[in-house]
This record gives structure tokens, sequence and C-alpha cells, in this order.
């Protein structure tokens, strides 16, 4: 399955859900704002929030300092 | 033309200082043409800006309006006043971003944190020494009102949760995320987007150390919803926040506050 991650092509295999798509990028699912086909995802819907082929995925992430 | 303390004033062949200061400012004791410290029986020329202070006498509320009024154009100024942002964490980011926007004149800021002002702070936050322990919604209070006392201040002492955002800052013009967690300013971003579709948004993230002045950008993420900082540079051991940076990208966030407000770039009301 290919989806599109911050407007560039990613190819997920053994990635069915956001959660594993942040495990897979290695990111912290709280410092991060996930809009998955420009709707925001809650942070507790990760787990079972599934991905399909062709979705657009924009990644927010932050880092700390302020 | 001259420019006396901000008015306008018909120029006269001959006319003194003195004579001006009889008009504009009885009790001035010094006396400044241009920008050039002089005295009063100096005899001016068409064009001069002139500015008559009286040393220890503190203009009043109504006189920095008129100034400001004057300083950034009648128009623009009302604007300004009658907008409200709010500032969520006033650290190193929330400090600068509130002192810009106090001097410019906006009309009302909401002031939000839960913290004191600690001896660590004062390396970038704009606070005083003797202000150590002191809450930090308070003692900015005090300092902002010391810059501009005409500013309307609502002080929110509070550690936010997601729930309290759109409760307390869902009817300002713009809310200004200085947050140091990177936690909260996802937890405020997602707020933002799900729950307050009409504020506009300053975020901000990566601006620790002392790399690159340039790194610094106002990205768009959607419109009216912004994001400052070069993305990366998170404070961690070796990379502290100092001042300069972090004073860069708390000044990126109040022009974007004050072009938002101006209409220069998108509100999201705008487009729904």
């Amino acid at each position: 399955m290919n989806i599109t991650l911050n407007g560039n092509t990613k190819t997920c295999d053994n990635i069915s859900s956001v959660a594993e798509l942040l495990s897979d990028l290695t990111l912290n699912p709280e410092t991060v704002v996930i809009e998955l086909n420009t709707k925001i995802i809650p942070q507790d819907e990760y787990n079972e929030q599934k991905l399909n082929d062709a979705d657009r995925v924009e990644i927010i992430r932050f880092v700390g300092g302020g | 033309m001259l420019s006396v303390n901000e008015h306008s004033c018909p120029y006269r062949d001959g006319q003194t200082l003195i004579e001006l200061a009889k008009k504009f400012q009885p009790d001035a004791d010094i006396f400044i043409i241009n920008g050039f410290p002089t005295s009063a029986d100096v005899t001016v020329k068409d064009g001069d800006t002139i500015s008559l202070i009286c040393r220890g006498k503190q203009p009043t509320k109504a006189e920095i309006d008129s100034l400001l009024s004057a300083r950034h154009t009648p128009g623009i100024q009302k604007v300004i006043k009658q907008s409200t942002i709010a500032i969520l964490g006033l650290g190193g980011l929330g400090s600068a971003v509130a002192g810009a926007m106090a001097k410019i004149g906006i009309g009302k800021m909401l002031l939000s944190d839960y913290d004191v002002v600690e001896p660590s702070n004062l390396n970038r936050q704009h606070y005083f020494v003797d202000q150590i322990g002191m809450p930090k919604t308070r003692a900015l209070h005090d300092n902002l009102l010391r810059m501009n006392p005409s500013v309307s201040l609502e002080l929110v002492e509070k550690q936010l949760v997601a729930d309290d955002l759109p409760v307390y800052f869902g009817k300002v013009d713009v809310l200004i995320e200085c947050f140091d967690d990177p936690a909260m300013k996802a937890v405020a971003l997602r707020s933002i987007l799900g729950t307050m579709k009409k504020v506009a948004y300053v975020g901000s993230s990566g601006m620790a150390g002392f790399g690159s002045n340039n790194t610094i950008r106002t990205q768009t993420i959607h419109p009216g919803i912004y994001l400052v900082g070069d993305g990366v540079s998170g404070a961690q051991p070796g990379q502290g926040l100092m001042a300069p940076r972090v004073g860069i990208a708390a000044h990126h966030q109040a022009n974007q506050t004050l072009r938002i407000i101006l209409g220069e770039v998108e509100r999201r009301a705008d487009i729904e």
C-alpha cells in the first residue's frame, strides 16, 4: 500500500494504523498532530485509525522549547 | 509643516522651541529636534520633527494612544486597539511576544502560565532579577503595564489541559502558542484545528541554540494557522534556549499576529 506522507509517496508494508506509522517513523504520538485526508485525528484514536491505500497523511511534529 | 509631539503643526518663519513648548508642553525641559537634544531658544526649520518632554512626567493613557495613533497611522491603530490576543506560556517566546504587542498598543491580551519566575529563566525571558519567585502572569502584567498602561490584561493562572483551550480562548482574534512542552504544543494545535474554527493561530517549534537566523521561518499550515521556527532545534543538553534566537522566533510570532490582525494574511473566518 502507498500513502502520501507530507506530500511524498511512502510505501507502507506491515503498517495498517496511524499508531504503527508513527512507530515506523519513531515519532512520539504525544508530540505530533496528524491529519488524515484533511481530518484531524484525536490522539486517543491513533491505535484504531486504519490507513488505506492512497490516503493522504500530514504529520506536524513539535520539538520542545519556548 | 512641523511634527510636534506627533501632532502636525504649521511652520512659521523664526519660530523657536520655547514658543512651541508654550502651546504643546508648557513644562518641557528637554527639547529634541530630529532626534537630537538641543536648547529651548533654537529656531526650528520647516519639516522638523520635534519632541518636547517634561522630565519625570508620564503621559496619560489617552496621550499614549494618541502617540501610537500618530506613529502607526490612525486607521491601523484603531484595528490594533480593537483586537484581542491570547498567549499560551509566558517563557522566552511568550514574554517577548507580549512585550512587542503591548508596545504597539494591542487592545487586550489574555496571558496564561502556571509557573513562577526562576533564576534559570532570566537568560531569555523578559523578567527582572527582583521578580524571581513571582508567578509569571503577575510579573509580566506589571512589566507590560510599565511599557504601555493602556493595554487591557487578563491573567489565566492555570496549568492548561486540552478542554480548557476553547473555554478560555475561543473568542480571541489570534491565539499564540508559546509553550515549552512539545506535547502541549501538539495539544494546542489539535484543539485549534478541531474545536476553534474561527480563531487564528500562531504556533512555534524549533528555536533552541544559536543556529542560523534564517532557518527560523513562518510556515502556513492552513489559512489562518501558522507555525514559526526551524522545526528541528529542540531544547536539549548542549542546545539550550537563548535570548537571541528565541527572540527571533518570538518576533516572527508577533509580526505574524499583527499581519493577521491587519488583514495582510488570511484569517480563518475569511474562508468559512
